[in-house]
């Protein structure tokens, strides 16, 4: 038991390291994206300004008067966009037209003009600016008019789940290795019986198996996969909770540790088969040898996109069945009332699999990444057994 | 501009169809994947623990492609 109790603990240490390295990639992929959408967005203006310049007063009016129909009007995308995306602030719900929750703070780090920290209620409202700061409301990102080249390193809605979430594991986890420390051989009690069934499933059937004699090594980084990921995929059903694990940033982050343990880790064997695999005529390696140097950065690339398009579509089944509802209440009311109680029900049960799918999707990157590091780190003795 | 509609249109359709199929040759996989891992299961019930498993696992790359293919079916309506 001495040795679980240990590999908890360096478990957080990884845990910690993660999360920070989640905050900082987080940050990077979100200002590339943020720059990707702005520049193609002065594309399509300056394709609007070639075709029509005449139209221009005339179309800007159209869309001002969409853009307010938009409120009045249902939008089930929309809806489903803004849940999903990460946010400055964390709303709750809307009351008559206002959201309800908290504005987090925005930080911002310019070459030239140096950080500035802000409220985001400053910059919240159409046409408000802080230190010429504003936000684009068609992106809902921190843009500058003057151009002025900028980092976003702002606390958003997903940092602060990621925070909270690294808080709960630690505080769960910290306790748990404390009382595996005291009574070491005795019956678990309280927490420890929730979670010794769920560290010994991941020690059991994933590392040992996969791993054999090396599985002490990765278990800390098994486990801290296992239950960051299971908890953050949880943490996201609750309604009001930001979708953190169907974001991008945050399973590239992941994936890419899973890489750098591959990368890290690998002995000769493995690229070995890489470049030569034993066995093959040399006229196959020619188009073998580039499949499987594809192979080794599909397969975390395959890992970063499981987890997301699994969570992400889990969030958008969930909010499309609600948003029927108020689809159908437009077109009448008896059928909004009809739908409301077929959206319910279907969508306790979308909940349900939800919560299957939290689990499973956390156990199979767990398993994948095990599986992946044990082909990486595996002595090949069964090769003179073949030839 | 008439033109213009009509290419969304055609874009928007081309997302459902691509939806659509990422959809059927999943299931079909996966539902290959499914058949087979239960009937290892019933000619072999003690090794249900390893079959299942390794069926999860096989779902899960079935799965990830099609899934990379409705990401791009979901990136051409949301762009």
């Amino acid at each position: 038991m001495k040795g679980l109790k240990n590999t908890l603990f360096v478990g957080f240490l990884v845990a910690f390291t993660l999360v920070f390295a989640g905050l900082n990639e987080a940050k990077a992929v979100d200002v590339t994206t943020a720059a990707a959408v702005q520049t193609s967005a002065v594309i399509a203006a300056e394709e609007n300004t070639n075709e029509a310049t005449a139209n221009a007063a005339e179309e800007k009016h159209e869309e001002a008067a969409a853009h307010e129909g938009a409120h009045e009007k249902f939008n089930p995308a929309e809806v489903i966009k803004h849940h999903v995306k990460d946010a400055y602030s964390w709303d709750f719900f809307e009351m008559d037209g206002k959201a309800v929750g908290f504005n987090l703070p925005c930080l911002v780090y310019s070459p030239k003009l140096g950080l500035s920290c802000f409220s985001y209620a400053k910059i919240k409202e159409h046409g408000t600016e802080y230190e010429g700061y504003s936000i684009d409301h068609l992106t809902h990102k921190i843009t500058r008019e003057d151009g002025e080249k900028f980092y976003d390193i702002s606390i958003t809605k997903n940092v602060v789940s990621l925070l909270i979430s690294a808080f709960l594991l630690l505080f769960i986890f910290i306790g748990v290795a404390r009382k595996y420390a005291k009574n070491p051989n005795s019956a678990p009690t309280g927490f420890q019986s929730l979670l010794e069934p769920l560290i010994l499933m991941i020690q059991e059937d994933v590392a040992k198996p996969m791993l054999g004699k090396k599985y002490l090594k990765f278990l800390p980084y098994l486990l801290t996969l296992f239950f960051f990921i299971w908890i953050n995929n949880l943490l996201g059903l609750i309604p009001g909770g930001a979708n953190l694990t169907g974001n991008t940033s945050v399973t590239a982050v992941l994936a890419g540790v899973t890489f750098f343990c591959i990368m890290a880790f690998s002995n000769k064997h493995y690229w070995g088969h890489i470049f030569a695999m034993p066995g093959v005529p040399k006229f196959v390696l020619i188009i073998l040898t580039p499949v499987e140097i594809l192979g080794i950065f599909i397969k975390p690339f395959a890992l970063l996109i499981r987890l997301f398009a699994n969570i992400l579509a889990g969030h958008m089944i969930i909010l499309t069945v609600v948003g029927l509802i108020f689809i159908t209440a437009e077109m009448s009311k008896g059928l909004g009332i009809g739908t409301a109680v077929f959206s319910m029900v279907f969508g306790v049960f979308m909940f349900s699999i939800e919560l299957l799918v939290a689990f499973v999707q956390a156990y199979i990157f767990t398993t994948l990444s095990a599986l992946f590091i044990s082909e990486a780190v595996a002595e090949h003795h069964h090769e003179e057994a073949h030839h | 501009m008439l033109l213009e509609v009509a290419n969304l249109a055609l874009a928007y359709a081309g997302a459902g169809i691509g939806a659509g199929l990422a959809a059927i040759a999943a299931g079909l996989g996966v539902g290959r994947i499914g058949a087979s891992a239960l009937e290892s299961i019933a000619r072999q019930p003690e090794a249900t623990g390893d079959i299942r498993t390794n069926m999860i696992i096989m779902a899960a790359f079935v799965e990830g492609v099609a899934l990379l293919g409705v990401l791009t079916c979901m990136l051409i309506v949301f762009k």
